[in-house]
């Protein structure tokens, strides 16, 4: 039977009532974010929680968790009876990749210089100088998820959070938060679809956007589009010139290149 | 992928679908309902097992419709990005557009000029009541009243496109917002046009609502189907209307302070029992409440300029940062995370889609019901899917 059809006629039709007072009454109370970030360190021990300063107007600094405690952080975080961050909005993935950093440092060295002498002659004579060089490294980089919570119970946020992993090529497992938070389920699914980072303890941890036999992760900023998308059908001179510049790049992600490994 | 056997199962301890076991007589069956299937309302697709006529698993299947907004986004400039917000959801490309551009206002510190802010909650909330009567229009129209209800909705869906039309050249692309106001004022003729309509409404929905609240087949299939506990709303990040009809009193209207809606007086409807007919009922009482919002903004429209002088439109380059914004968009919150590394294009552009965040519970909802109410079910949740696919 119908389960619907039990109740028809013995139930209001109008079954909805208004929440307006309630809400006027609750004003918003947000600790600021160093107070959530001391409030952490009280209740998890060795959190390592990391203040992340935000320069914008908009006024949204973050806290950097470390990846071990991450679960237990985000729990105390939900849990937690006056921070109740129950609502997980926005779960986002940055790709951060390697940089290379031009620094200028002073350097003080000695030169001669022809300078004058006491009578009159030009004299060589050891100088030193400080003078500016540019110095170049690498800082390695890294993917990094943010989640952004609110608190629908007390009516606060945005409380932004903040992982990262290792490096971008095979350190990329962050721990899942989808346990904490089911919000986080098809997130971090595209998150890992896109980004490529490999979340822990995710229950159903698949390609969402991407088909399943896609090898690339599409929004890393290196990213580059295969030469044999089907829309193309008859490769013409620019897509053969844009081939050849790719060549012995590891593609595999075209639509040819998984009928080839069919056969 | 076989639907019965998923890796669901080997995780313990999060807010999981329950599992619910086959009686035992017959086999399963496993179907495909899309992506080429009428009820999904585009390309979508559900992988169901069946016992019988009972679900015992679903999994939504997405991705048809990507084409990798974001990416492209991030190869653009912040204000090339506004027309194809308009893409995301597009029965609400007006909301769309105030989401990011409320996102890209935080991320630079911009002011709105209050007669910008008036006009944005004039055409949101022209924009909630024509999407609402849409959505329930698709919905009976899925309970196989076929066509005329949806008529009904579109007829007046029609008069509000005409108004945007008039007012941003496009029916339903309408790019009009801009960072730090609006790209047209209003005029005077369309101010008229506009209370025009607004006065019918309260009729249309007046006769909408006695056609359908005590129609019998829509309560006989709507009531005690696709319940949704308050609690799992919660934690599964459901919002907008489908949170409210399960009795969490949350709408962004009223938490985030944004765009004047605390001088409108405006009450939010919240269901009791969390099932279809609550969440039926939620939209139409929200937009009950839309009008209230219109009449009095119509009332009260100042005058003034429409753009911010401070704005800047060519050279626009965020300093370093980030910043989330979001707004309470007739589907649910619509959020734009953005950063920006000092450039002319946003470092990384993400887009908060209430649609696929609201699908998370689309499996728990279906469990255990006949697949006939799966239709139901999937079209109460309301989405779009070039906003899912993005």
């Amino acid at each position: 039977m119908n389960p619907g059809t039990e109740g028809l006629g013995n139930r209001e039709q109008k079954t909805v009532h208004s929440g307006d007072e309630e809400s006027r009454s609750q004003e918003p109370v947000l600790k600021t974010v160093e107070e959530i970030k001391a409030a952490i360190e009280a209740a998890v021990p060795g959190a390592g929680v990391e203040f992340v300063s935000n320069p914008s107007p908009s006024a949204q600094p973050s806290l950097r968790l470390a990846p071990e405690s991450a679960v237990a952080v985000a729990t105390f975080l939900r849990d937690d009876a006056e921070l109740a961050f129950d609502f997980l909005s926005n779960v986002s993935g940055v790709d951060w990749p390697d940089k290379e950093v031009a620094e200028k440092v002073k350097v003080t060295r000695t030169v001669t210089k022809t300078v004058d002498g006491p009578d009159g002659q030009k004299v060589e004579q050891p100088v030193e100088e400080t003078v500016e060089e540019t110095r170049k490294h690498v800082e390695p980089g890294f993917l990094e998820a943010v989640y952004h919570l609110f608190s629908v119970e007390k009516k606060h946020g945005p409380l932004v959070i903040r992982m990262r992993t290792a490096n971008r090529s095979d350190q990329t497992e962050l721990p899942s938060l989808t346990p904490v938070w089911r919000a986080a389920e098809f997130q971090e699914r595209e998150v890992f679809d896109l980004y490529g980072i490999v979340y822990t303890g995710h229950p159903d941890l698949r390609r969402i956007l991407m088909w399943p036999e896609f090898k690339d992760f599409p929004m890393r900023k290196d990213y580059v589009d295969p030469d044999d998308f089907e829309y193309e059908p008859t490769a013409h001179d620019e897509v053969l010139k844009r081939a050849e510049e790719h060549k012995g790049r590891e593609q595999g992600s075209g639509i040819r290149d998984q009928e080839a490994a069919a056969k | 992928m076989s639907v019965v056997e998923t890796k669901a199962e080997k995780v313990a301890g999060w807010n999981r679908p329950p599992v619910i076991e086959p009686d035992g007589e017959g086999e399963l069956l496993e179907v495909a309902m899309g992506p080429h299937h009428p009820s999904t309302h585009g390309v979508f697709r559900m992988d169901v097992a069946l016992d019988g006529e009972r679900v015992i698993r679903l999994k939504p299947v997405f991705g048809y419709l990507h084409r990798n907004h974001e990416k492209i986004a991030e190869g653009a400039s912040y204000l090339a990005s506004m027309p194809y917000t308009d893409r995301l959801d597009y029965f609400c490309s007006l909301t769309n557009n105030w989401a990011y551009a409320l996102a890209v206002e935080k991320l630079v510190g911009q002011q709105v000029p209050e007669r910008a802010e008036y006009i944005r909650v004039i055409l949101a909330e022209l924009t909630r009541i024509q999407n609402h009567a849409s959505s329930i229009g698709f919905l009976i129209q899925e309970m196989g009243a076929s066509g005329t209800p949806l008529m009904y909705a579109f007829k007046e869906r029609e008069k509000i496109l005409d108004l945007f039309e008039s007012l941003t050249g496009s029916r339903m692309m309408c790019n009009y917002m801009r960072f730090g106001g609006c790209r047209v004022d209003v005029s005077a003729p369309w101010l008229d046009a506009t209370r025009k309509v607004v006065a019918g409404l309260p009729a249309f929905v007046d006769e909408f609502e006695a056609l359908l609240s005590t129609n019998e087949i829509l309560m006989a299939r709507c009531q005690g189907v696709g319940i949704l506990r308050p609690d799992l709303a919660v934690n599964a990040g459901v919002s907008g209307p489908m949170l409210r009809a399960s009795g969490v009193n949350y709408d962004i209207r009223k938490v985030d302070h944004y765009g004047f809606y605390d001088r409108f007086q405006f009450r939010i409807p919240l269901g009791d029992h969390g099932d279809i007919y609550d969440r039926y009922m939620v939209r139409v009482l929200e937009m009950r409440e839309s009008i209230k919002i219109l009449e009095q903004a119509l009332r009260e429209l100042p005058a003034g300029p429409i753009m911010d002088s401070k704005a800047k439109i060519r050279g626009f380059r965020p300093k370093a940062g980030e910043a989330y914004g979001r707004i309470e968009a007739p589907k649910g919150e619509l959020g734009f995370y953005l950063i920006s590394d000092g450039g002319s294009n946003p470092y990384r552009y993400r887009v908060r889609p209430p649609s696929l965040i609201n699908l998370t519970v689309l499996e728990d909802m279906c469990l255990g019901h006949n697949v006939a109410d799966v239709v139901l079910i999937f079209g109460s949740v309301d989405i779009v899917l070039g906003e899912v696919d993005r």
